[in-house]
């Protein structure tokens, strides 16, 4: 049985108080309680703060390029369906940088699960406006306010067909664990939007405000897409919390019958096996 | 033998050629085939060249000796370059040609495809024309289209193919008719995106992920359609930089993988090829160049993108650069591209060109038993544990393991400056190191590289330089010049990058006129050549109308210098 323990390393280059730390928790505590061994579980990250996640935790890690961190993961699903795969990465670098790849994997369907730390600015580069900051909000190139509105993942993601999306608060550790837990045991694409204060840059989302705002919507039916949308578009004096949505689809790997059974990237081969290839040729 | 056959887009002009360049290579001539197309799905001029020798031409030539004329403007832009004993088939339904031309075979497609079925047995019905003109027999044609149709569509294009051949057999003059050759032994008619393909999925590649490029496409759609039968994994991803991640994604993952793409792809690809470097990643990336910059001449051929495949990517990392010269090399090369990017983790970039990718030919066939499959992957007796994925070793060589290899480690790969544990630093020292380990596979790789060919005597006092898919018009160069009395010889490069130096500084120096002759407009790979070696030739030919080298443009074109 693994513990929480096991999967966490070194020291972070995080700010103290930051979101990341309760993530990075509540993600070692879900791996721990599924029992997942750090061998078994790739996690692909692009660049930023939260994109060092595989570095502060003991797991198979592709830290790739900005904005880059799906289209990995969905090769190594084809190199091996056995790896669990979990994607981490900021908002920047997820809906910002990546948004072409988060729009079409969401499409593929890949089993992975994409948990993406939301703070509504970008930290790395010292404080600039996120795809996701509220409007009005000033920085040191949106010098006069924010003029463009916010980009709105869980909503693109259901429109989609996107067929796991939750959002979760960095503040409420033990749903964000079990939430993880969901949606890394989901058979297909599985969006958790972590809202996530930071200190250093943001100054208007912190850990105060979430609190006043966010709550869990009761009776909610993950199967009603309907709710779900209007759910994913509550912003402002409330926003809920939870599995907006859960009902699997068929799964990219599920087209492929080559992926059916063993992992393709352990299955033998030799050249004389294919010899016969040239004969449409002839 | 030249056969020109020319329409419109849509008008059926692949089906003709490749019918009778498959029936022409099973009774055992040798056949080159190339396509002439424009950048739309119908109408505008597109042709086949279709070039029969008793052996495999290696380039084309420019007379015309039968012009299959599917539309009136074939005629007008071809008229100039037919023989006078040539044959201009074409249908007199359609159009007429002019008075004073006595070569024309009208022959009413159209009229006859109908009769026997429908007007899109039209290109068949041409097809038996052709025959007919030759003077071949039925068989072998007929062989083949059971073979091609589906079996509800046998009966009529056969029906079709007869017309065809009946309609001209009273009309068929001498002067086309094939000599009788003494029949080549058993060959192949394949095209250079196909024998790509094939020789990645003989190589073990077992996913590619790609953006339809032309005119790499091709790879694309021969490995798509063989994913079922040899298990393997085809991936159109939204865009060439989704391509490349992914394709390292699974590779990092143990899968063996690549991508194809043309110039403008590979633009987008080159943050991705510089992550292959940092990440130690092998990729394979078949660059088929076309005329740029930007969209340049979608459809058309160049060799404008050396400098990229060499220099592209941000940051210094060590990569091979091979080229595909001509069918029968290039599928062993390919090979040599995969084992490298594994032995090496290093990006390999295969570059190819439209003039390569779709000319067929007919070849003896390939000989499986000279592929290599090795995977260079870490064992427990190479790797050491805790396991280390950028571990610094004496030749930079760091055992490479995927995922989940070796129970309860964990493999971390870092686009980030790193240690060897892929652990992101920041330190001065152990930058200089990672540095140093990876730049010393560039010194490696550079003992990998095949020398260039030579074609012709170390003596020569004409030496013709040049790489890629020049090779089959300049090998004919070298034949035209030394049967007009030049004494020339041709050295040709495959592996372009570390660029192997020894036979070029021994035999250049030694030559009185030497040409460097290549499909760009600045002279990339005599740059090059100057920069490696502080050598130069002393004629620089270079064509950039998108259009490919013939052996007689540049036998013409050394013969004005010497």
């Amino acid at each position: 049985m693994s513990k929480a323990a096991d999967y966490l390393t070194k020291d972070t280059a995080w700010c103290p108080g930051c979101g990341n730390f309760p993530i990075r928790q509540a993600l070692a505590e879900a791996l721990a309680e599924l029992d997942l061994a750090p061998h078994r579980v790739l996690m692909c990250s692009g660049i930023g703060q939260a994109a060092k996640m595989p570095h502060y935790l003991r797991l198979n890690g592709f830290n790739g390029l900005h904005g880059r961190a799906l289209p990995p993961a969905v090769g190594a699903r084809v190199a091996n369906t056995a790896l669990t795969v979990i994607v981490e990465s900021g908002d920047g670098d997820s809906y910002g940088e990546g948004g072409n790849h988060f729009i079409h994997t969401i499409r593929r369907n890949p089993h992975l699960a994409h948990f993406v730390h939301n703070n509504q600015v970008y930290g790395l580069t010292k404080g600039q406006a996120s795809p996701t900051s509220e409007l009005g909000m000033q920085t040191n190139v949106q010098t006069t306010g924010v003029v463009l509105p916010p980009f709105q993942p869980l909503a693109v993601a259901l429109t989609m067909g996107a067929g796991f999306v939750a959002r979760c608060f960095a503040g409420e550790r033990k749903h964000l664990k079990e939430t993880m837990m969901a949606a890394i045991a989901f058979p297909g694409y599985a969006l958790v939007d972590i809202l996530q204060p930071c200190t250093t840059f943001n100054k208007i989302n912190t850990y105060a405000w979430y609190k006043e705002r966010c709550y869990f919507p009761e009776g909610h039916e993950t199967s009603d897409w309907q709710a779900a949308l209007t759910l994913a578009r509550q912003w402002g004096d409330h926003i809920p919390l939870g599995i907006l949505y859960n009902v699997p689809r068929p799964t990219f790997e599920s087209h492929f019958p080559v992926l059916a059974g063993s992992p393709l990237n352990g299955r033998p081969f030799s050249p004389s096996e294919v010899v016969g290839a040239q004969d449409e040729f002839r | 033998m030249n056969i020109v056959i020319g329409g419109a887009a849509g008008q059926g002009m692949d089906t003709i050629a490749h019918l009778l360049g498959k029936t022409l290579t099973r009774l055992g001539y040798g056949v080159l085939l190339s396509k002439d197309y424009m950048s739309r799905v119908r109408g505008g001029h597109n042709f086949s060249l279709l070039r029969i020798g008793s052996t495999t031409p290696w380039a084309q030539a420019t007379d015309i000796d039968i012009l299959v004329a599917l539309n009136e403007e074939t005629y007008a832009v071809h008229h100039q370059k037919l023989r006078s004993g040539a044959s201009v088939i074409f249908d007199n339904a359609l159009f007429a040609l002019p008075a004073q031309e006595p070569r024309g075979l009208p022959t009413p497609f159209g009229s006859l495809a109908r009769a026997a079925g429908g007007a899109i047995l039209a290109s068949t019905v041409a097809t038996g024309a052709v025959l007919s003109l030759l003077g071949l027999a039925l068989p072998t044609a007929e062989g083949l289209i059971r073979e091609m149709f589906a079996e509800g569509l046998v009966e009529q294009n056969i029906a079709a193919l007869r017309a065809g051949y009946a309609a001209l057999l009273p009309a068929r003059p001498v002067t086309c008719a094939l000599p009788k050759a003494t029949p080549l032994p058993p060959q192949i008619f394949i095209d250079g995106n196909q024998a790509l393909g094939m020789a990645a999925l003989a190589s073990g590649c077992r996913f590619l992920a790609a953006y339809p490029m032309t005119p790499a496409t091709g790879v694309m759609t021969y490995l798509a359609a063989r994913q079922q039968q040899h298990g393997l994994v085809v991936e159109q991803a939204e865009d060439e930089i989704a391509a490349i991640n992914m394709v390292l994604g699974a590779s990092y993952a143990g899968l063996r993988s690549m991508t194809c793409t043309s110039g403008g792809g590979f633009a987008l690809m080159v943050e991705g090829l510089s992550l292959a470097g940092m990440t130690e990643t092998p990729i394979v990336v078949v660059l088929a160049m076309r005329p740029g910059p930007a969209t340049g001449l979608p459809t058309r051929t160049e060799q404008g993108d050396l400098n990229f495949a060499i220099f592209g990517g941000h940051g210094e990392f060590p990569r091979a650069v091979l080229s595909a010269t001509n069918l029968e090399d290039a599928f062993y090369r390919l090979n040599k591209a995969f084992n490298l990017a594994d032995k090496y983790q290093v990006p390999v970039i295969f570059l190819t060109d439209q003039n390569f990718a779709d000319t067929a030919r007919s070849i003896r066939p390939y000989d499986f038993s000279r592929l290599v499959y090795e995977r260079h992957l870490a064992t427990e007796e190479t790797a050491t544990f805790p396991y280390q994925r950028y571990r610094l070793t004496e030749d930079g060589l760091s055992p490479r393991a995927y995922p989940g290899q070796f129970i309860g480690e964990v493999v971390l790969s870092d686009s980030d400056e790193h240690d060897e544990d892929g652990h992101i630093i920041e330190d001065g020292a152990m930058r200089k190191r990672m540095m140093d380990k990876r730049m010393l596979k560039q010194n490696a790789l550079a003992t990998e590289m095949s020398e260039p060919e030579l074609y012709g005597s170390t003596r020569a006092e004409i030496l013709l330089i040049g790489w890629g898919s020049t090779y089959g018009a300049m090998r004919e160069a070298v034949d035209t010049l030394n049967v007009r009395g030049k004494n020339a010889a041709m050295l040709h490069f495959s592996d372009l990058w570390p660029l192997p130096l020894n036979n070029v500084t021994t035999l250049l120096p030694q030559a009185r006129h030497s040409f460097c002759i290549e499909g760009n407009a600045t002279g990339q790979f005599a740059a090059l050549l100057r920069r490696e070696s502080g050598l130069q030739t002393t004629y620089l030919l270079l064509k950039y109308d998108g259009r490919p080298w013939s052996g007689e443009e540049i036998a013409r074109e050394v013969e004005k210098n010497v």
